[in-house]
């Protein structure tokens, strides 16, 4: 659906001569597919020294049942308890270290940000290398999958805090203004209006954050947690039949990822009724420090036009977690507002707050926003 | 502090990192060009192109990178007997570097996409308007805002892939950081906290600069619209 809406933007409703040269082209390129897939298929057969990999002997002991009850279900059980555990964990980490990094207390706040930057910079193959062998220093009960579960709800949570973060700064600043009228603190604000719709608004980019779980407790058997893909590979070295076994978890993988991800992009239309921020999952989840996000401009690009013409100005609310906009939560751009030229900015601003800041040069002004500000 | 001397005295933690920088650069080179072509395939108008890259993407993006990485060194090395040399070192160096690449390429293609869908309608129609077909439109309109537009995106991609060069141990690829720091563990448990220290920093301090150039990068070169 996407791909044609895009392909429709791209070239002309082609004519009859086109069609005819884009029939031809297309059957060239699905024969040239084919003929790919048929040469794997072929060197897969008859590899120039190994045995048939396509032969049933090799397929049966990947396949059986005893396969199915020995090894692949329990692995998919570890992975799926693992993953699951993980996300509850990371969920809660990401609330507690989100909020934190949003309340106005400025220790508590900066406390928050370098650990949740901690911990996504870090690799998860690295904390999880740590854990285990800590864990097992220690004495702990099943090292590995406790090391598994603890790195990535560190991860994770950290990238669920920038969810958060960006799920309040993406409300419209009528929210907070409304619930400050209402003789609310900013923290009281924070927690019974912003906060419980921005954990509405991240619920899509939470549950494609799910499939990233669960791929990464893969990971997990490098150092020897039995999940799925260690299962595998010890069923595969039993019978010497590992590229087999490998393809099966493979698609196990897939099917259940694949299924996860279909949930992602039916949930956002749900949700958008409980929230007044965007709940559109991310194209890319936020991964990196200082991630600069340009959904803003994708959802501005997307929005129909019935009548065309020039795209509307709006505020460019914060997504990500754009580290670049100094002072975010108190900035709001117009759309294609130019860093060079601060002076083409429509004003949003105070004319008495209109001094910049030094390190961005954006302008700023006091949050509430008070006096003539050109609203949406 | 006494560990840390005696740890960076005997070990090359550097050479480590250096191993994954390598793996880094040259998956981000294979990964670019595979990217590219497969979101031209993506947003062309022939349909059998369209679904193979659209199949290529969602197969990749829900895949574990381990098990890409165990099936390039135990499926494709071991059974398939398919090797890129005959010092084990360099052959599942580069065994790695296909399967990351392989793997980056489904989001560099996605980055790429979601850079298309920042240039407005507008642009296309114009560009059509203007009689240019689509390969035109495509290299000359399209493609050089879609680039400026997807540097966030693709510099996340980066980072990310940084970090997935620790993978490269599923594929035995026994110089980098993450084997190397197993490795100390091993004989060093009495200083584990300094050595984990060492590595998370090192990562923190590789991918910070990553982070910064590509803020500064993304806001420098957005298309003012």
């Amino acid at each position: 659906m996407a791909a044609s809406n895009e392909s429709a933007l791209l070239f002309d409703q082609p004519g009859p001569r086109m069609r005819k040269r884009i029939r031809v082209i297309n059957w060239i390129a699905a024969i040239v597919f084919l003929a790919v897939l048929v040469l794997i298929l072929v060197r897969l057969y008859n590899p120039p020294d190994g045995e048939n990999q396509l032969s049933w002997e090799l397929w049966k002991p990947a396949l059986d049942g005893e396969a199915w009850s020995d090894f692949y279900l329990p692995g998919l059980w570890a992975t799926l308890r693992a993953t699951f555990l993980a996300v509850i964990g990371a969920v809660v980490f990401g609330l507690l270290f989100g909020i934190g990094r949003l309340i106005p207390n400025v220790v508590v706040r900066n406390v928050c940000a370098v650990v949740i930057e901690f911990c996504r910079a870090v690799p998860v193959l690295i904390m999880m290398i740590f854990f285990w062998r800590a864990f097992a220093f220690l004495d702990l009960p099943s090292p590995a999958y406790w090391s598994v579960v603890i790195s990535l709800v560190l991860y994770n949570g950290s990238v669920v805090a920038e969810l958060v973060r960006s799920g309040v700064g993406n409300l419209p600043n009528g929210q907070h203004e409304a619930a400050v009228a209402l003789g609310l603190t900013r923290t009281q604000s924070l927690m019974s209006v912003e906060v419980p719709q921005a954990i509405y608004a991240m619920l899509p980019a939470a549950v494609t954050q799910l499939v990233v779980v669960l791929k990464d407790t893969a990971l997990g058997s490098i150092i020897m947690y039995t999940d799925l893909l260690q299962e595998s590979r010890r069923l595969g070295s039993m019978y010497f039949d590992i590229l087999q076994t490998l393809v099966v978890a493979a698609v196990i993988y897939f099917i259940v990822c694949w299924l996860l991800s279909r949930l992602a992009e039916w949930l956002p239309s749900h949700m958008q009724k409980r929230t007044l921020a965007p709940t559109e999952a991310e194209p890319v989840a936020p991964i990196a420090i200082m991630d600069p996000s340009n959904a803003n401009q994708i959802a501005v690009a997307r929005e129909e036009r019935p009548l065309g013409g020039a795209q509307r100005t709006y505020h460019v609310h914060h997504r990500g977690s754009n580290a670049s906009i100094h002072n975010w939560r108190r900035t709001r751009y117009a759309q294609g507002f130019d860093e060079t030229q601060p002076e083409s900015q429509i004003q949003v601003h105070h004319r008495g707050m209109g001094h910049t800041d030094q390190d961005s040069g954006h302008s700023r002004f006091p949050y509430p926003r008070k006096g003539k500000g050109k609203r949406k | 502090m006494d560990g840390f001397l005696s740890l960076f005295q005997s070990y090359n933690v550097p050479a480590a990192f250096l191993v994954n920088l390598e793996l880094t650069f040259w998956s981000a080179i294979f990964s670019a060009i595979l990217g590219i072509i497969l979101v031209v395939m993506r947003i062309s108008p022939i349909s059998s192109m369209r679904r193979v890259a659209a199949g290529y993407v969602e197969l990749f993006k829900n895949m574990p990178l381990t098990i890409i990485m165990v099936f390039m060194v135990l499926g494709v090395f071991a059974q398939l007997k398919i090797s890129f040399s005959d010092n084990f070192d360099t052959n599942f160096f580069w065994l790695a570097v296909v399967g990351l690449s392989l793997y980056t390429a489904a989001f560099v293609c996605e980055s790429l996409r979601s850079g298309i869908n920042t240039v407005p309608l507008g642009q296309a129609e114009a560009a059509r308007a203007m009689g240019l077909n689509f390969m035109q439109s495509a290299t000359l309109i399209i493609m050089p805002q879609a680039l400026r537009g997807s540097v966030a995106p693709l510099g996340n991609t980066l980072i990310a892939l940084l970090k997935n060069s620790t993978v490269a141990a599923a594929a035995s690829v026994a110089t980098e950081t993450s084997s190397l720091m197993s490795e100390m563990i091993e004989f060093r448990p009495d200083v584990i906290v300094q050595i984990f220290l060492i590595f998370a920093f090192g990562y923190v301090i590789l991918i910070i600069p990553i982070g910064v150039l590509t803020t500064y990068l993304s806001n420098k070169l957005a298309v003012r619209r």
